[in-house]
């Protein structure tokens, strides 16, 4: 099956079984490895890209659900200007090892999009599908909080 | 100087915007991909291991042990485990073939097309039986390793005897990234290792060993969390991978599902810590007697390591005068157990500060004035007949207090998740850690570190990876503030073991203290090297008058024993490590009386780290380690079925905490420094995950009086002990 | 990656998809994908053929009439959440399910025909009355839910129907809604309640994850109804809930948190 959808900002078209997962899509067809595969069933969050603004877990998307879709993944989140939860996460030290860091990037992007100035708490419910093992969540959670505040300081 | 800043981490923006290649991201030309055969029995012989004839297998490949062409053997401490099984399995999930297809799913389809005949044996499964046991697992008694230390004297005044029974279950490393691997072939006909690791030189070693010769080198991918899970485990999959490779002509990928990484993969030893103290009617420690049995499983792996460090740690930061201490870690028919940050000091920690509390409620004392009256201070000496110089239990316990002044703020729970009747507790407890390897190890390691001027700038060559900890940021700021130039100007390079040098495994808390210091060394040596060769002047004069020369500077450092460092393996006694961390943690939750659901408010550690060579790291390594802590602590727990096999194989059934789990935390962090480390450094991987289950356990019982000792603390548990009371 | 190579067929239409699915009884319908992609990947489910409902107009509304509120069975989580005036109990078990990135896909229909025993908005429907509109090419018929589902992940459900939408009256009454979990978020049900009580008249105690299929306690509701103490009412559901113990939790556990969960409900309604 022939799919086409947008692709960080670029019309893009596959030829894959429908029910391919967008996470495959992505790292497979489209070479974009950005967004890792932890589990494969929706539990990790390594692999959330979003899909018409909206944060998915690309491993339980079949791509045939993404026709006509704005898909953006990490590779598309920070170019041409870097994100800003992608400075305050280096600043904070909210990257460690770093294979749960696109997925969280792309969570955060997308709540700091319709709540520019997170509590902590508002910050945890919204990366609660985005498992690190590594920063125990509060410098990433110091990210996300300040991202958008220190930019407009 | 940089040392003591935070600079934003060396791979930290190609790991925020998705550039970074792990393993699984790699894909050679021509690449396949491999799967593994594995046990599905606990202890069997094989009968047969043979490919079904209703599948093609004409696009496949398939090894098995005949196809070894050197030892089949997992190179680490013994040599017990095969890289295939020959003949016999002893544990589920064993591997016992490989086969590698142009896609995934044609070698999982293949794995699935492998036809093994069983003939079952008897299979052990419970640690405190398997010593002696008729069912034969290793050597003559299935005992790993049996250590035995006494020492000081027995009291002679009237006290109370207090004993209990402290245990802990398997916990998983649960690196986010599943294990992987890539063989290449070279032209040489050798074979090329890049994938995600801890120790490349355990690799390089394994690999050469089972292939029969020396043609190998091993690289490391950006790896996606250890935890001590890919500190020797890596070694089966490279050796695997090469197998594949060499049969099928072209490169080899192996990456776990996670389902498989999950049932195969090692797990934190679980124990059995009985302790029995005498203590004096006001509350001193006069005599403390333990007993650890710890479950190896079926191969030996690091488990002596292990044992050893819970003996030597299940004192705790406390002054005992006579402490008489045997650790025995066996076989069972289980997965081997293994790596697992702190490796041994976190299951032996939990023991003795439950065992605290315990006698705090015998004698009737406040659970922290009895640790005040017990902590070490300068001048103590410990159970190996160490004199402990300037302890930190006192200085990390006051700053903990001082922070945890500070009122909690409750964490905003969504309706609906939990119920309305929640009491809140507080829990107190503390831990020290000894840095790095065990008495003379680093002795035998000889950890060496090479430094490169390449035009003005100077490349760091080590083995030590970095896995999310920061070696990529640590070692270029100590070489830079050594030579006096900024930081942009030091790298690392490839840790690829063609090139680089042994520095030794990235484990133990180690990296940082002794590598890090190996590498003030070298910049110093390479100071000299540059001055011998071009007269006076600082490091920017002399490097530009090297590169007007064109002689190439390369400088090689090994890490040198402080001689006053003594340590006798055989009797356990004398300096078991340089020196130690310490750790306060203090814990805030509440208990949902209902359930048993614990939810974390907040986190108050301070650690002494010696020197904290970037903050912002330091602080990170102890959050995290904290987070894996309370994880292990009420939430992590691994159900195996009657063969030993891990049930609850996916990340839905075995649960670590999520960002709406984890708490606030607040990390404070002491300096007091070790001589012998870099600007006072000391090792702070593994001491975070010393003192939180123990803190937990007592804030649970302030909470709402269920008394635990047992880990994990689910809430099926705390419930059964709310009820119980 | 497990590949999966049936085809997708996409309705365009309510009727388009009612007419495929009387053509391809065998078919798996796939919503937003959160359970069927896992069953995918688990190998557990190996579809010859899919109709694919994500997306299907019609389906993604919240509607109200004169008796209550209806629920397209497209409508996702997040949908739930954001929706102005969705049922606070609906709202509270949708803000349970998964995190973000699952509430922004998975549907209220795939809930409740995936029909698992923990399925973490099936008590709600249980403890509102709702109603289920199945609709195929041979016309429309309501269900309610507290017939729906008949045994373990057996649903009353003909091979060329699908869940159109959900019904809800207009009820009054104390309502509360309680999921213990196996943690905070990424959860799956240890024991899930949703309740409604209307003092004197009438008594909904609806559990998941404590028996084959989502459950109403009908002898304590009886109970609670008719004036009995609390205590006898908790002992009532501590009788008729039905509990194994399984992967993620014990029988006694889920039993016991359960009648604790009715207790402190109770205990803290004001008095009448």
């Amino acid at each position: 099956m022939i799919v086409r959808f947008n692709c960080n900002g670029r019309s893009v078209q596959v030829d894959t079984p429908p029910m391919a997962r967008l996470l495959d899509v992505l790292r497979e067809d489209l070479r974009l490895v950005g967004s890792k595969e932890g589990c494969g069933e929706g539990e990790c969050g390594a692999c959330t890209v979003r899909v018409d603004g909206e944060p998915v877990m690309s491993c339980l998307v079949p791509v045939a659900q993404i026709e006509g879709c704005r898909v953006q993944t990490i590779e598309g989140l920070g170019n041409p200007i870097v994100h800003a939860v992608q400075t305050a996460m280096l600043a904070t030290g909210g990257a460690q090892c770093g294979i749960c860091t696109p997925g969280i990037c792309m969570s955060a992007a997308a709540l700091l999009d319709v709540d520019p100035h997170p509590t902590p708490d508002a910050v945890r419910v919204a990366l609660a599908g985005n498992l690190c093992r590594c920063t125990g969540y509060q410098k990433v959670i110091d990210a996300v909080c300040g991202a958008l505040a220190e930019r407009e300081a | 100087m940089v040392i003591g800043t935070s600079p934003p981490r060396r791979d930290g923006m190609d790991k925020l915007t998705g550039r970074s290649l792990y393993s699984d991201d790699l894909r050679p030309d021509g690449v396949w991909y491999g799967a593994t055969v594995r046990s599905t029995r606990a202890h069997a012989r094989l009968r047969s291991v043979r490919r079904s004839e209703d599948f093609d297998w004409s696009n496949v490949v398939f090894v098995t042990a005949a196809d070894i062409p050197g030892l089949n053997v997992v190179s680490l401490m013994t040599d017990d485990q095969p890289v295939l099984a020959d003949g016999l399995v002893r544990h589920v999930t064993e591997p016992i073939a490989l086969v590698a297809a142009p896609t995934r799913e044609l070698a999982l389809e293949a794995v699935r097309h492998v036809l093994v005949e069983y003939e079952d044996l008897p299979a052990l499964f419970d640690p405190l039986v398997a010593e002696g046991h008729g069912v034969r697992i290793f050597g003559e008694d299935n005992v790993y390793k049996r250590i035995h230390i006494e020492h000081g004297t027995r009291t002679n005044t009237t006290a109370h005897l207090i004993r209990g029974r402290y245990t802990t279950g398997l916990q998983e490393q649960l690196y986010i990234e599943p294990q992987s691997m890539i063989a290449e072939l070279r032209p040489d006909g050798g074979i090329t290792l890049t994938g995600s690791m801890q120790c490349p030189y355990y690799i390089d070693r394994a690999v050469k060993r089972m292939l029969g010769h020396d043609r190998v080198n091993v690289a490391q991918a950006v790896t996606g969390g250890g935890f001590g899970g890919k500190e020797e485990y890596p070694s089966i999959l490279a050796c695997h991978a090469s197998l594949l490779a060499l049969a099928a002509g072209r490169p080899v990928k192996i990456t776990y599902r996670r389902d498989e990484d999950l049932r195969a993969t090692t797990k934190r030893h679980p124990a059995i810590i009985d302790l029995a103290t005498l203590v004096s009617s006001d509350g001193r420690l006069l005599e403390l007697h333990g007993r650890i049995w710890m479950d190896g499983g079926a191969y030996h792996t690091l488990s002596t390591v292990v044992l050893s460090r819970a003996i030597l740690h299940v004192q705790g930061p406390y002054r005992c005068p006579y402490v008489d201490l045997e650790g025995t870690v066996v076989a069972t028919n289980t997965p081997p157990n293994g790596a697992f940050r702190g490796f041994g000091a976190p299951q032996a920690q939990w023991a003795m500060e439950r065992h605290m509390d315990r006698i705090a409620r015998h004698v009737g004392m406040d659970p922290l004035a009895l640790r005040r009256l017990n902590l070490v201070v300068d001048g103590d000496v410990t159970a190996t007949g160490q004199t402990l110089r300037n302890p930190g239990g006192f200085a990390v316990l006051e700053a903990a207090e001082r922070a945890a002044t500070a009122p909690v703020k409750r964490k905003h729970v969504r309706p609906g998740v939990v119920g309305a009747e929640m009491r809140e507790g507080r829990g107190v407890a503390l831990a020290w850690h000894g840095c790095g390897f065990t008495g003379n190890g680093e002795a035998k390691i000889r950890g060496t570190v090479g430094l490169e001027l390449r035009g003005n700038q100077v490349a760091v060559l080590s083995s030590s990876t970095d896995i999310g900890q920061g070696t990529e940021t640590i070692f270029p700021m100590i070489v830079a503030d050594t030579l006096g130039i900024p930081m942009s100007r030091v790298f690392n390079t490839a840790h690829d073991t063609g090139f680089v040098p042994d520095s030794g495994p990235t484990v133990a808390s180690r990296t940082a203290m002794v590598v890090g210091g190996t590498c003030e060394k070298a910049a110093q040596r390479l100071l000299r090297a540059l001055r011998e060769a071009h007269g006076e002047g600082d490091f920017d004069t002399l490097a530009a008058r090297a590169a007007a020369a064109g002689t190439p500077m390369r400088v090689n450092e090994t890490y040198e024993v402080d001689a006053s460092v003594q340590w006798n393996p055989d009797t356990y006694q004398g300096d078991a490590y340089p020196c130690y961390g310490w750790s306060c943690v203090i814990v805030d939750l509440r208990v949902d009386v209902d359930t048993g659901e614990i939810i974390y408010d907040r986190v108050v550690t301070a650690t002494d780290v010696g020197k904290a060579l970037s903050p912002v790291l330091a602080a990170g390594q102890i959050e995290g380690g904290t987070l894996q802590a309370l994880g292990w602590a009420t939430q992590e727990e691994v159900v195996l079925d009657a063969q030993g096999c891990m049930r609850n194989d996916r990340l839905t059934n075995y649960i670590i905490p999520t960002a709406l789990d984890g708490p606030e935390m607040v990390t404070e962090l002491v300096e007091i420094p070790y001589e012998g480390g870099p600007f006072g450094a000391k090792g702070i991987g593994e001491i975070p995950m010393d003192a939180p289950a123990a803190a937990v356990a007592q804030a649970i019982e302030a909470a709402c009086g269920a008394v635990l000792d047992s880990l994990p603390m689910t809430p099926e548990r705390v419930f059964a002990a709310m009820e119980a009371r | 990656m497990l590949r999966c190579e049936a085809p997708v067929f996409r309705p365009r239409t309510l009727d388009e998809a009612f007419a495929m699915r009387a053509a391809m009884p065998d078919a798996t319908v796939l919503a937003g994908g959160t359970d069927v992609m896992v069953y995918l990947e688990g190998g557990v489910l190996k579809p010859t053929r899919i109709i694919d409902l994500w997306g299907c107009p019609g389906m993604r509304e919240l509607r109200f009439t004169t008796g209550g509120q209806v629920y397209g069975a497209g409508l996702t989580c997040t949908d739930v959440l954001r929706a102005m005036h969705s049922h606070p109990l609906l709202r509270d078990a949708a803000a349970t399910v998964g995190a973000t990135q699952i509430q922004n896909r998975a549907t209220l229909g795939g809930n409740i025909c995936n029909s698992s025993p923990a399925g973490d908005t099936l008590p709600v429907w249980l403890a509102l009355r709702a109603e289920f509109e199945l609709g195929c090419v041979r016309g429309f018929r309501r269900v309610p839910a507290s017939g729906f589902w008949r045994g373990y992940k057996k649903i009353d459900m003909q091979p060329d129907e699908l869940l159109v939408a959900i019904r809800v009256p207009a009820l009054a009454g104390h309502m509360h809604f309680r999921k213990v979990g196996t943690r905070m978020a990424q959860s799956i049900s240890k024991v899930v309640f949703a309740g409604r009580y209307s003092v004197g008249k009438e008594a909904c105690l609806a559990f998941g994850a404590v028996g084959p299929t989502p459950m109403r306690c009908t002898a304590a509701e009886a109970a609670l109804v008719s004036g009995a103490s609390i205590n006898e009412v908790v002992s009532l559901v501590e009788q008729e809930v039905l509990p194994i113990d399984d992967i993620r939790s014990t029988a006694l556990y889920r039993r016991k948190v359960a009648g604790r969960i009715v207790r402190r409900w109770l205990d803290n309604l004001p008095r009448a």
